[in-house]
């Protein structure tokens, strides 16, 4: 974490709150950004991501807290006085004015010569690779280079820090995903601090270097997408990240867990919970085993595809394990595995539920 | 509101030079409006306190005008002739209108341009064709049988015809925001038509029938042209406002009857109100426009009763145009163009006709600045909600103010001994500030719909890139709304050019205009000469109406290109 390897963080936090009458969109969040960092605010649609980066630009300011950017107190400067380019998901490209001259448009208020003005544009639109459209208009083009333009224009006075408001969810599934790359790279190319908006998973989980995982205006993980997707750190988090299995169980003893009538091993257990306590296990589809489960394996358990669905290069499951009443067990099976141990609706199988990829929240 | 409790200091964001310089736009704009609308009705409404050498007599005039019937029955005659020409006026837009939207009959941009045509004429011009189709003298006097045109039956129909477009616009409005979805539906379910038409037309354009009822029912209680011009003896309140002031000299009694006058006008305004308010929320950005399908009859139907209205709104132009050119009504049927020699008559003369050109174009340059650079203070500036409620509160304020009662009130306010800006009085300055105000409601609306269509980022984007918001404001955001701007310019010169009423309280000897000289001449009976500045009205809107269409056109062909793709 940025606190730890003592370097000063480019973009720091502290008890940032923001209210709406009695409405609270922010409550007491702190964070710091190192320079150069890709960080991604996750979270559902009213979680107070947007709320948190408009604050950072100052065009919304919090009610309470403090904005460090660079080693100076922004907190009560407006947007104008801060250091930072911006892309919306409206883009918010002038519609009367050309690429060039959108690119443009802050580099003219500057006095800069015109020829460096000219060089400059240039050197933005080859770097969104749109090096040829300069003299087009934004409503020419596709939205996909309407916000490469918007980028262009966002980068063109060399801001600290870039923020990105759902810059990619107006676009085509198939361009989002191409752009989720040329974004990243550039990025990386030109070592931009960046923080990004986005109620996607995915785009979170494939750009950032951390994600903060935001919920009713707390932040509830930060992490590496690894750490977020791995070891979430609550229920919130687990459900929203990827999909999880949740079964209900107790504490019998530490490191075990009574679900139904099985009794599973969990080595992580979570500390502080007393036995007898009501916990819920969580595990992801794709760690449900199925090759070499024998029954001396850890966590085996005897199940039956209750119903199935085909999903490309797996097979989503749904498992009526026996011992446990309430719930299908949902497994993603590699196209390979159903391939070799003939599975189909009906087949019986033996699973196991793999000790070190169980986790355990308290019940609530 | 309920503050939430949240720990640390209150962040006190420091403004920006932007944020200063909206908010010092929102202070000046505030203080314009005071001095235009705010001071000018304190004026009027201590004034109706007051006896005629100014001693304070509380509710003594109020008293007194409950106490002659000749004035209080003017309320139920006003009333009256309000609610009638307005069902008359809605029943008739409604069908035309539908025809418009809803049939595939011929000509339908034909049909909708003569509807329009009311609209460049002041309210006087269709009383003098009335005059001459059933007066004394009419040209088909006969059909009146045993009733005089002169009283309720004339009023009535003058009012219709001058308030026809107005509920035409807002009716076609909403008949175009149909959802198609609704009527495939609807026919699905196995629905007749009649229960389609009940279910879904009806209820889908109730909000905008509202509308168009309160904006025609406001119009015709406040109007005093058409009243004046045919209503006889048979009064009503707009008349009574001119007859104690200008007839008698009762300011005390005409300020009663202006704040009388003032509240129907008020109850409408917010009653209409509260419906587009309810009408902006009823079609989805998925709906699928309505297309109608040829049906015979229906559109033959439909054709029969548009030509019909048409042809009654051009011949009642038609009728003033013809009578401004006979020589001698109706003794000498000869042509001549005698009748436009105004400078041998009252009223003014061409310089009065001059004087409405200079003061339509002022009120359109000065009134499009200060508007649409007001509406988008009001929308743009972060913060200070005080004050923009404030002046979002006086922006829409003028709406329920009819214009006599505004024009009464500059004279109480500016014709004050006391007043430093009594220089105004009678000036041509003072014509075009009050035209400005009398109108200023509904460009002010026009306006913020256009700004609100606006990407509402460009601020945030302009301020993350250090330029200024006026900048930002010249380079795009006018140029984006170029065509609504050219529109505001366009309502403000027509309305300058027909407006009677505010202004009929102000002009002094220099300053006549071709409105009130209209007025005028027909008060002394010169009633060709009368009619012959009304079509110099009619021909002028219509020559500088198709002037901006071509204008706007080759504008938005050079300067918007790129709206295409």
């Amino acid at each position: 974490m940025a606190e730890g390897d003592g370097a000063r963080p480019y973009l720091r936090i502290e008890g940032v709150s923001k209210s709406f009458g009695s409405f609270v969109a922010l409550r007491d969040i702190s964070l710091a950004v190192e320079e150069g960092e890709f960080v991604c605010f996750l979270g559902p649609s009213g979680c107070g991501k947007t709320t948190l980066l408009r604050a950072i630009a100052g065009l919304d300011p919090q009610t309470t807290g403090t904005i460090i950017q660079d080693g100076r107190d922004v907190s009560a400067l407006p947007p104008s006085a801060r250091d930072f380019g911006i892309v919306f998901q409206s883009y918010a490209l002038f519609p009367n004015l050309t690429v060039a001259a959108n690119v443009a448009y802050g580099l003219e208020n500057r006095r800069t010569p015109r020829a460096e003005v000219r060089r400059r544009v240039e050197e933005l639109l080859d770097l969104v690779g749109l090096g040829d459209q300069g003299r087009k208009y934004p409503a020419q083009l596709s939205g996909g280079q309407q916000q490469r333009v918007a980028l262009a224009r966002a980068l063109a006075l060399s801001p600290g820090l870039l923020l990105l408001d759902e810059p990619l969810s107006a676009l085509d599934a198939r361009v989002r995903v191409h752009l989720r790359h040329e974004v990243r790279e550039l990025q990386r190319r030109l070592g931009v601090t960046t923080i990004m908006v986005t109620h996607d998973q995915e785009e979170a989980l494939t750009m950032a270097d951390r994600i903060v995982v935001m919920n009713q205006g707390v932040i509830d993980q930060v992490g590496t997408p690894r750490e977020i997707y791995a070891q979430p750190a609550n229920r919130f988090v687990a459900d929203f990240v990827g999909t999880m299995n949740f079964l209900a169980g107790t504490l019998t003893e530490r490191g075990r867990v009574r679900v139904g009538r099985l009794e599973l091993a969990c080595p992580e257990a979570a500390d502080g919970l007393g036995q007898g306590a009501a916990v819920t296990v969580c595990l992801r589809p794709e760690d449900v085993a199925v090759r070499g489960v024998d029954a001396a394996t850890p966590n085996a358990a005897k199940a039956r595809v209750a119903s199935a669905e085909f999903l490309g290069p797996f097979l989503r499951a749904y498992l009526a394990v026996e011992g446990v009443d309430e719930v299908e067990l949902t497994a993603d099976f590699s196209v390979n595995a159903v391939r070799d141990l003939r599975i189909g609706e009906a087949t019986e199988l033996l699973v196991a539920l793999p000790p070190d990829r169980l986790r355990v929240f308290a019940a609530g | 509101m309920a503050q939430a409790t949240l720990n640390g200091t209150i962040v006190r964001p420091r403004l920006g030079r932007d944020d200063i310089a909206l908010r010092a736009g929102l202070l000046v704009l505030g203080l314009l409006f005071a001095v235009a609308i705010v001071f000018p009705l304190y004026a009027l409404l201590s004034k109706s306190f007051q006896d005629k050498h100014g001693a304070f007599v509380g509710l003594a005039n109020f008293e007194r005008y409950f106490a002659t019937p000749a004035l209080f029955y003017s309320i139920q005659n006003s009333l009256e002739i309000a609610v009638v020409s307005t069902a008359i006026t809605i029943a008739l837009a409604f069908v035309y209108a539908y025809a418009l939207n809803r049939s595939c009959m011929p000509l339908r941009g034909l049909f909708r341009g003569i509807a329009l045509v009311p609209i460049l004429s002041p309210s006087l011009l269709p009383g003098i064709s009335f005059v001459y189709l059933f007066g004394n003298q009419g040209m088909i006097k006969w059909v009146m049988g045993e009733a005089s045109i002169y009283g309720p039956i004339g009023i009535v129909m003058g009012e219709v015809f001058w308030t026809f477009p107005h509920a035409l616009i807002i009716l076609t409005t909403a008949l175009a925001m149909s959802d198609a979805r609704l009527y495939e539906a609807s026919t699905t379910l196995g629905a007749s038509k009649l229960r389609t038409f009940v279910t879904v037309t009806l209820s889908g354009c109730r909000y905008g029938l509202i509308s168009a009822v309160f904006v025609v029912f406001t119009l015709v209680i406040t109007d005093f042209g058409v009243p004046k011009v045919i209503g006889g003896q048979y009064n009503v309140l707009a008349t009574d406002i001119y007859k104690q002031v200008i007839g008698q000299q009762n300011f005390s009694m005409g300020a009663v009857v202006g704040l009388i006058l003032l509240l129907p006008a008020a109850f409408a305004f917010m009653a209409d109100r509260y419906a587009q308010r309810r009408q902006v929320a009823q079609l989805s950005a998925r709906a699928v426009p309505y297309q109608p399908r040829p049906a015979r009859g229906f559109d033959l139907a439909m054709f029969g009763f548009c030509a019909v209205v048409g042809a009654l709104i051009l011949g009642i132009l038609g009728v003033a145009g013809f009578a401004s050119l006979v020589k001698f009504w109706p003794y000498d049927l000869s042509l001549s163009l005698k009748n436009y020699r105004f400078d041998l008559m009252d009223g003014g003369g061409w310089a009065s006709y001059w004087n409405s050109i200079e003061m339509a174009t002022w009120t359109a340059i000065i009134g499009t600045v200060v508007v649409f650079v007001g509406a988008y203070l009001v929308e743009k500036t972060r913060g200070f909600t005080a004050g923009r409620t404030v002046i979002q509160f006086l922006a829409m304020m003028p709406m329920a103010v009819p214009g006599l009662v505004l024009g009464l009130a500059y004279i109480f306010f500016f014709n004050h001994p006391d007043n430093p800006l009594g220089f105004l009085y009678r000036t041509m300055a003072i014509l075009v500030i009050c035209t400005i105000v009398h109108f200023y409601t509904v460009v002010h609306l026009t306006a913020v719909t256009a700004l609100k269509q606006i990407d509402p980022e460009f601020e945030s984007v302009s301020a993350s890139l250090k330029v200024p918001v006026w900048r930002t404001f010249g380079r795009v955001t006018v140029p984006v709304s170029l065509p609504a701007v050219l529109d505001i310019s366009m309502y403000l010169f027509l309305n300058a050019m027909t407006t009677v009423s505010a202004v009929v309280f102000l002009y002094g000897p220099h300053t006549t205009l071709a409105s009130v000289a209209v007025l005028n001449m027909d008060d002394a009976g010169d009633i060709a000469p009368a009619a012959a500045m009304g079509m110099m009205i009619v021909y002028t809107s219509a020559a500088v109406r198709v002037a901006h269409a071509i204008l706007t056109q080759g504008v938005l062909r050079r300067t918007q290109r790129w709206r295409a793709r």
